[in-house]
């Protein structure tokens, strides 16, 4: 069901992961994925793998969840694959009609796919150790600089907050909304595509419904509170940079070095 | 007749955060029955409900409604939700078309009626909601009061013509005259279409003035199965899971531990003014 898909879902935790400094979470993450599109042969990978299955172990997220949060996307990891396998032109190895597979094609299949894989892994773990508002609290301080320019970052970073702060609620929501509409018979699972499509409207208008209202009452709260957006504020949680910060951005260096020397020299 | 047998209901069953929501719960509801059903927040009534008209399948135990088992994986969905009817809590949140008319029509469309058998009943139910059919039929449902709305909803699940009404709150959050007019008008369906109407509510006062059949959840158990007068006597039980008594039957509690003569199972005002009338002349 819709519930299962953990994208953006936090696992809590007290692991060192967990309590790391977001800024250095998401800039680290950043990196990695670029670190990702730098290598380009399959010895790239292991460093990457290495400090992937580091970070997961040190997190203590159980793998299963970490699975489960990859099935939602296997469908375009699949549709890549598929893509690569029998686009990429060079040595005919198997042929069917217009279809063909070639020896380029079954590499670059397989090195797209462990790239997609580690790439999307990577970002799950910054999403499962570091709670919604210690992500925008962490976006909000790299964007700063910003500010300057015109960059609306505390805007942002609110927006954003209030956005994952309400997935939950509209999945509740949408799970209501069709558990009333099957009471009334409603049928999702059967006809072909026009049909199924015109069955998403009882689900679809009572839904939009719903957020505009939960989103005039949340305005309201937050009016009633006199929140303004442009005024210096001050956090409880004020983000410390600390010593196991240090290290992981010193290891997170090793890391890219790493990669960057396996490129160059082999 | 509904006959809920060893009903066990586990939610994420087999991960670390499973929870049994009901644990074998039994009970039978005899046909033109007035049932009422308390609890505490989260104690499980919710997803009893759900049970009832297949929304959700048990992990264990069978419900069998007037010979059909509907947690048969054989059993029809639509013989189902034709069977038993659920209003939602809130459900004028789930309307959705341009017109009232439309609105109710979804249900009875939903079970392909014939044309014209759709707009009998959608007629029929929006009067037996205690709305004017002609002034409403072509109104937009979000232009209606709150009150209205949810008449609406109510008439949209009356349309499917169940054979079991089921309401999960079905007064939340409206003020007290819609609160009492909404009840008049559960009462007055039960009794024109004699059938099994099943209600949860936090108010006692409504429980006990309503109700054939009180059943107590608590913590996923069925806690108690009576007659109103049977149920609210074990005052103790039902305030130990955070559950009150009408207010009648408060007040004649407190005098009672005051030492004034009062009979138990005082559960209406009148009754209770009675008593406490006959008491003092004493």
């Amino acid at each position: 069901m819709i519930r299962d898909i953990t994208l953006g879902q936090f696992y809590p935790g007290n692991s060192v992961i967990h309590r790391l400094d977001p800024r250095i979470k998401i800039i680290a993450t950043l990196l990695y994925i670029v670190a990702l599109f730098v290598v380009k042969d399959f010895a790239g990978f292991i460093a990457p793998f290495v400090l992937l299955e580091a970070v997961i172990i040190l997190s203590k997220v159980p793998r299963r969840y970490i699975w489960r949060g990859l099935r939602p996307v296997l469908i375009i990891i699949a549709f890549t694959l598929a893509i690569n396998l029998f686009m990429v032109r060079g040595e005919v190895l198997w042929q069917l009609g217009f279809l063909h597979i070639t020896r380029e094609g079954v590499h670059t299949a397989v090195f797209m796919g462990i790239r997609l894989v580690l790439l999307i892994i990577g970002s799950t773990m910054l999403t499962l150790t570091t709670r919604p508002i210690g992500l925008t609290d962490g976006i909000e301080a790299l964007l700063s600089p910003f500010k300057k320019i015109g960059l609306p970052a505390h805007e942002l970073a609110m927006m954003m907050t209030i956005a994952l702060r309400f997935i939950p609620t509209l999945l509740e929501e949408t799970d209501k909304i069709i558990k009333a509409q099957q009471a009334r018979g409603a049928d999702f699972e059967s006809g072909n595509l026009f049909r199924r499509a015109k069955a998403l409207i009882p689900i679809l208008v009572p839904l939009f419904i719903s957020a505009f209202r939960i989103a005039q009452d949340l305005a309201m709260a937050m009016e009633a509170r006199c929140y303004g957006g442009n005024v210096k504020r001050t956090r409880m949680n004020a983000m410390k940079f600390a010593r196991r910060d240090l290290i992981a951005a010193i290891l997170f260096c090793l890391f890219l070095a790493i990669v960057v020397a396996q490129r160059v020299l082999m | 007749m509904i006959e809920v047998r060893n009903l066990t209901h586990i939610y994420s069953e087999g991960l670390p955060h499973e929870s049994v929501a009901l644990d074998d719960v039994n009970f039978t509801i005899a046909d033109g029955s007035f049932v009422g059903i308390i609890g505490h927040t989260g104690s499980g009534k919710s997803t009893l409900l759900q049970h009832l008209n297949g929304l959700l399948k048990p992990s264990s135990g069978t419900i069998v409604i007037d010979g059909t088992d509907i947690t048969d994986s054989h059993t029809k969905m639509l013989d189902i939700r034709k069977k038993v009817g659920l209003v939602f809590q809130y459900p004028e949140y789930q309307l959705f078309e341009e017109t009232v008319a439309k609105d109710v029509a979804f249900g009875p469309g939903n079970l392909g009626l014939p044309q014209e058998e759709i707009d009998a009943r959608v007629r029929r139910s929006i009067e037996l909601v205690g709305l004017d059919y002609e002034a409403v039929k072509d109104v937009s449902p979000f232009e209606l009061s709150g009150g209205q709305k949810r008449r609406v909803a109510i008439a949209g699940v009356l349309a499917m013509e169940p054979e079991v009404l089921v309401l999960d709150e079905p007064t939340a959050g409206l003020n007290p005259k819609a609160h009492y007019d909404i009840l008049d008008m559960v009462q007055e369906i039960h009794e024109r279409e004699k059938n099994i109407t099943i209600f949860v509510s936090h108010n006692m006062n409504d429980i006990a003035r309503m109700s054939d059949q009180v059943l107590v959840i608590d913590k996923g158990r069925l806690a108690m199965d009576g007659t109103p007068q049977e149920v609210f006597a074990r005052e103790e039980e039902l305030k130990a899971m955070g559950l009150a008594l009408p207010d009648a039957a408060e007040i004649v509690s407190q005098l009672r531990k005051k030492g004034m003569e009062l009979p138990a199972g005082c559960l209406s005002v009148e009754e209770a003014a009675d008593a406490i009338a006959a008491a003092l002349k004493k």
